[in-house]
């Protein structure tokens, strides 16, 4: 009953502050939101047993990524927002896509079979710790992947510098 | 733990394509001449395509292939860069953004899109198509300064990382229902338990559809690609209504042809409204235009209509065929737009299109060249343009589409109207502004060579059909 | 233990809020916030998958997600910074240069 109840309430509180985050009127609120959202995330992930994403969660998303939005949205100083409409004009039909989705996807999970449970049981992960798990798959079988990733985080610092320079002497 | 070293044969042509844009990029801070940064790249692109011969194999444990198919897709992706450089060298220089960090993003968004072409499971993929994508979205917004590419990057950007949230979503329930992102085990999976009637099969495949549907900008997950085309400097124009389409097309054919072999009936299914949908929004929205970068811009979603009847036909004939056409899109697309950025000088933007009304008559050669190229996009004999509408068509006939076929020809003939068109206003018309061109030797070479390749494979098509079909086989 | 269809309801509901807020939403920030918001969908259906499956997989693209995820954010974010230096507003549908 209790691990229920747990996720009862890091669902509800998920699903809450994701609407906060995309409705609340001021940037800065929803960036606030945002952190607490990833929290609780965070918090799901030690649910289920992902510490090492539970941490990069909280780290790299919470820690690094949120900052950066916080420091753009104090940059721009939107005063006007507060007081102008929040919406697109066409907001009604965004909202009925939305629902139109969940609907479709909520139907497609109701006959959703998940595939057969693998090697890297509970009982492995705890001998192993999950770090250590991850790890080594990241330096073996996922090394390809893991070395694009470098040269993506290179992509974006070369674009950054690119594209947020200072004006260019005319 | 056994840490085996992994064959690196198959990635050669990355590596040497990420050593490549390394290497740019600090030699960017020593030389300060920026022609010697193009002539790099390109003789670097060049030594990167030579190191393809001989790279073919799987790799990574099965994550990187490199095969026929791969190998034809990366030779677009360096005739796009190649081509792209070379239109670039003096128009960047006029738009005041002659930066070395320009030829190296090229170059890591043409690596992501070999990484795409080549990427045997989704994880690879999905990292290909962002290493794409990120940096074409910063080249997109490179006239920092100019608020049209700004906001170009800006839509370009939104819709991008919207859709990879999607593709993100299907490989997510893809994951779930097969417990493997490798595309042949996943194929291998689904006809094992026979999951083939499963919804959720089918929501993550129309998820891919989606995700695939903004990259190729197919209506009716186009409205980005107007817009972007435009505001980009014209030279990442060009790259990108080539390049990104490409590596899509690559994906769909691997994925869609592998992975959901087993529920082919309803991918075929999603994908003939998209392609009568681009069909048509993308030749009639364009007759309506004045500018001709966003002419071209609807004219590539109408491209990308037409090169689908070859994923809709679900055959090797049908994939032979989108892939030469795909190869004859890179030539006249990217010949085109070389004539576009001939005419922007200094202070002359030289983008709309009654810019173009008697051309003619100051530059005979140009115009000459123009008519070419937009034969060709047309369709019209003995261009090359001919040659790959015919065999998409021929292959969606042998599919059994040939209501589909008729439509696209409709299409077709719309489209001569507004293609045809600037042949008018460049022949009849009286000029009304002084246009001076800026002209350059590289602007000439690819001029040439686009020319020359969109004639000869428009007389001699066997080659490049042959290429295409002998590249499928072992797929 | 709580069933897999939990976790993929719940990340399916944060999914299409994100969705909707990318399509509700005037100001650009938070669109981007949306897309995050979408992204953290998929990661609680792969960290959820990869449990049930007992398969290390989807942590693996979860940690390649997120950090593609900062890659995107610097991205983004410097694309804003750019179009704010020329005209200054982060409301997308006043961003309105091009027509036709």
């Amino acid at each position: 009953m209790l691990p229920e109840l747990f996720f009862a309430y890091f669902a509800v509180t998920i699903v809450l502050f994701s609407i906060f985050v995309v409705t609340a009127r001021n940037p800065v609120h929803s960036v606030l939101w945002m952190l607490l959202l990833f929290f609780h995330i965070a918090g799901l992930y030690l649910f289920l047993n992902a510490e090492f994403i539970a941490a990069i969660q909280i780290i790299i998303y919470a820690g690094a990524i949120l900052v950066l939005y916080l420091f753009v949205v104090f940059l721009l100083n939107l005063r006007e927002e507060l007081k102008i409409y929040r919406f697109i004009g066409g907001w009604p039909s965004g909202l009925t896509f939305g629902i139109a989705l969940l609907a479709v996807i909520i139907l497609s999970i109701r006959s959703f079979i998940a595939a057969p449970p693998g090697k890297y049981s509970i009982n492995l992960i705890r001998e192993e710790t999950h770090t250590k798990a991850l790890a080594k798959l990241l330096y073996t079988d996922y090394l390809f992947p893991f070395e694009i990733i470098s040269v993506i985080l290179l992509v974006a610092i070369v674009g950054v510098i690119v594209l947020a320079k200072r004006r260019l002497k005319t | 733990m056994n840490l085996q070293f992994p064959d690196l044969t198959p990635v050669m042509p990355e590596l040497f394509m990420t050593a490549l844009a390394l290497i740019l990029l600090c030699t960017e801070l020593l030389v300060k001449k920026k022609g010697i940064l193009a002539a790099l790249s390109i003789l670097g692109v060049v030594v990167v395509a030579y190191t393809l011969i001989g790279s073919s194999g799987t790799t990574f444990g099965g994550m990187f292939v490199s095969d026929g198919y791969s190998t034809f897709f990366k030779v677009i992706f360096f005739v796009n860069a190649i081509l792209s450089v070379l239109i670039s060298i003096k128009y960047i220089a006029i738009e005041r953004v002659n930066f070395g960090e320009y030829y190296s993003l090229i170059l890591i968004s043409t690596l992501g899109m070999m990484i795409m072409a080549s990427a045997a499971d989704l994880i690879v993929l999905y990292l290909g198509l962002e290493l794409m994508a990120l940096s074409t979205y910063v080249l997109a917004g490179f006239i920092r300064y100019d608020i049209k590419s700004n906001e170009a990057a800006l839509k370009y950007f939104l819709l991008g990382a919207f859709s990879s949230a999607f593709l993100l979503y299907g490989i997510s329930m893809i994951y779930g229902l097969t417990g493997t992102t490798d595309i042949k085990s996943i194929a291998l999976y689904i006809s094992e338990k026979g999951l083939t009637e499963n919804p959720a099969l089918s929501l993550s495949m129309i998820l891919f559809a989606v995700a695939f549907g903004f990259k190729i900008a197919a209506v009716p997950f186009h409205m980005w690609a107007p817009d972007a085309y435009e505001g980009a400097p014209t030279s990442i124009t060009a790259f990108m209504s080539v390049g990104p389409k490409a590596a899509g097309f690559a994906v769909l054919g691997r994925v869609f042809m592998i992975a959901f072999a087993s529920i082919k009936l309803e991918w075929v299914a999603v994908f003939i409204p998209l392609s009568i949908l681009s069909m048509a929004v993308g030749n009639i929205v364009a007759i309506a235009q004045t500018n001709i970068k966003r002419m071209l811009a609807y004219s590539s979603i109408a491209h990308a209509g037409y090169a689908l009847l070859g994923i809709i036909a679900a055959n090797n004939e049908g994939l032979a065929s989108m892939m030469s056409y795909l190869m004859i899109y890179a030539f006249m697309n990217i010949g085109a737009f070389a004539v576009v950025i001939m005419l922007r000088s200094e202070d002359f933007k030289g983008d709309s299109i009654s810019d173009y009304e008697g051309l003619s008559r100051a530059h005979p050669l140009l115009a000459a060249l123009m008519l070419i190229f937009m034969f060709s996009l047309t369709g019209i004999p003995p261009t090359a343009g001919f040659m790959a509408k015919l065999y998409v068509f021929m292959s969606a006939i042998n599919a059994g589409y040939t209501w589909l076929v008729v439509v696209a020809v409709v299409f077709a003939v719309i489209s001569a109207y507004f293609y045809l068109r600037i042949i008018m206003y460049m022949y009849m018309r009286e000029p009304k502004v002084e246009v001076s061109l800026s002209t350059s030797p590289s602007l000439g070479l690819a001029l040439g060579v686009t020319t020359v390749a969109v004639l000869a494979i428009g007389v001699f098509p066997l080659y490049l059909v042959e290429l295409a079909r002998a590249a499928i086989s072992g797929f | 233990m709580v069933p897999l269809n939990w976790y993929m309801l719940l990340s399916a509901v944060v999914f299409t809020i994100g969705v909707t807020g990318f399509l509700m939403r005037r100001n650009i920030i938070i669109m981007l916030m949306s897309i995050e918001l979408m992204l953290n969908g998929v990661n609680i259906n792969l960290v959820a998958l990869s449990h049930y499956l007992q398969d290390m997989r989807g942590q693996i693209l979860t940690f390649f997600v997120i950090s593609v995820a900062a890659a995107e954010a610097a991205i983004g974010l410097a694309i804003i910074i750019a179009l704010f230096r020329n005209k200054a507003t982060a409301h997308v549908d006043e961003v309105q240069e091009m027509k036709g």
